[in-house]
């Protein structure tokens, strides 16, 4: 008995129906799960495939606009840094410009005063001098006249008078 | 193991069914069934739970599918490949846990432990083998397969064939029918006394693991070579 249960099937009878049996289901069986199993599971299997794939694609499309903003503002930091440069460079030279101008000015100013100073000195030199030349005429005359007043006689002295009149009046 | 198996004869034909086989069949089938469907009720685009489950089962067997040939031509393998490694897992699992026996005869088994199924299940997949090797390749060249790379390998090849098929089948009976065997002898000796159940159990224990990996193994295996003898039969370069 137990050597017929290691020969095909019981000696007595062959189960040939459990092959028909067999084939039935297990083909029931593959259709069944292709209509309620499998497709649904490739379905949202090649469906997730694609949205992955979708994704990658827009995350690259995503990176390069990245890539090309982040360019741009390079650019425009670059651009604003020479700009400010030279925004610097020229106060600089503007400021540079006024300092040469205001010592030219006060170089000036100072010249003009020394001028007006070294004038007024001048003024002043020339005033003293007349003022001593008509101290000294008149000085000289009162020693002259006091001297001439012991010596000289009348006529002369009329003379004298008239001669100095005269020579007031041309100096005049 | 010396159970009678509770046979019954459609209608004076000579068609004989073993209905325990039928019934263990239909149960493999149902439960397949349940667990392919219940895990593929609420397909999301991030998979939770039970999807991840049964999607881990189909990059497995498109796995195996794409290490023995180009997924253009094995592509439409994958749901006969997922069915045939689920149907034969739950088949093996299901004698494993108990046996029952009502009246002398035998009636919750493995359906793989019967050699009739098994070599059904193998023949299957080399009919389909054929099939599909005229079918893609063409009558000539599927012919020709049979006398490359030289002639005088025509007999061989013809063996080939048939010793294919038979190891296929019986290779996967031998292994659970085996595991299923030593299982009844333990447990009846278990059963026959406080010493037999205590020197039993132990070996019970290994034994239920150890069958639990072979009828993994075995639902791979199955698979495995399913799509090797398939590629051989439709892939140019064999």
């Amino acid at each position: 008995m137990l050597t017929s249960n290691f020969v095909l099937g019981q000696a007595a009878h062959f189960n040939g129906g459990d092959i028909i049996f067999q084939l039935f289901i297990f083909i029931i069986l593959l259709a069944l799960l292709k209509k309620f199993a499998w497709g649904p599971l490739m379905g949202i299997m090649k469906e997730r495939e694609e949205h992955v794939a979708n994704e990658i694609e827009a995350a690259e499309v995503s990176r390069k606009e990245a890539l090309k903003y982040l360019e741009e503002q390079r650019e425009i930091v670059k651009q604003s840094r020479t700009e400010a440069g030279q925004l610097i460079e020229n106060a600089k030279q503007q400021g540079e410009a006024q300092r040469e101008d205001i010592i030219n000015q006060a170089r000036a100013e100072a010249e003009r005063v020394k001028e007006s100073a070294k004038r007024e000195i001048v003024q002043e030199r020339e005033k003293a001098v007349a003022a001593l030349r008509e101290q000294v005429a008149s000085l000289s005359v009162m020693i002259a006249s006091k001297v001439i007043e012991k010596e000289l006689s009348s006529a002369d002295q009329e003379k004298l008078i008239n001669e100095y009149i005269q020579e007031a009046g041309e100096g005049k | 193991m010396n159970h009678e198996a509770p046979m019954w004869e459609f209608m004076d034909t000579g068609i004989h069914f073993n209905l325990a086989n039928v019934l263990m069949m239909t149960i493999a089938s149902l439960i397949v069934f349940i667990i392919a469907v219940t895990a593929t009720r609420k397909l999301a685009m991030k998979p939770t739970g039970i999807q991840n489950f049964i999607e881990w089962v189909m990059d497995f067997v498109k796995n195996i599918i794409n290490s023995n040939m180009d997924w253009r031509t094995g592509g439409q393998f994958l749901m006969l490949g997922m069915t045939l490694i689920l149907y034969v897992f739950v088949s093996n699992m299901l004698g494993l846990p108990f046996s029952i026996v009502i009246g002398g005869q035998l009636w919750w088994k493995s359906p793989t432990s019967d050699p009739a199924i098994t070599l059904t299940l193998a023949v299957m997949v080399m009919g389909l083998s054929h099939y599909y090797g005229i079918k893609m390749r063409g009558m000539k060249n599927y012919a020709k397969t049979y006398v490359q790379p030289m002639g005088f390998l025509f007999p061989l090849k013809i063996i080939e064939e048939f010793a294919n098929t038979l190891t296929l089948g019986l290779r996967l009976y031998g292994n659970i029918y085996a595991g299923e065997l030593l299982l009844t002898l333990l447990a009846g000796l278990g059963t026959s006394s406080v010493l037999g159940a205590a020197t039993a159990v132990l070996p019970m224990l290994a034994w239920e693991g150890f069958s639990i990996f072979v009828g993994s193994i075995q639902a791979f295996i199955f698979t495995m070579l399913t799509m090797v003898y398939l590629s051989h039969k439709v892939s140019d370069d064999h």
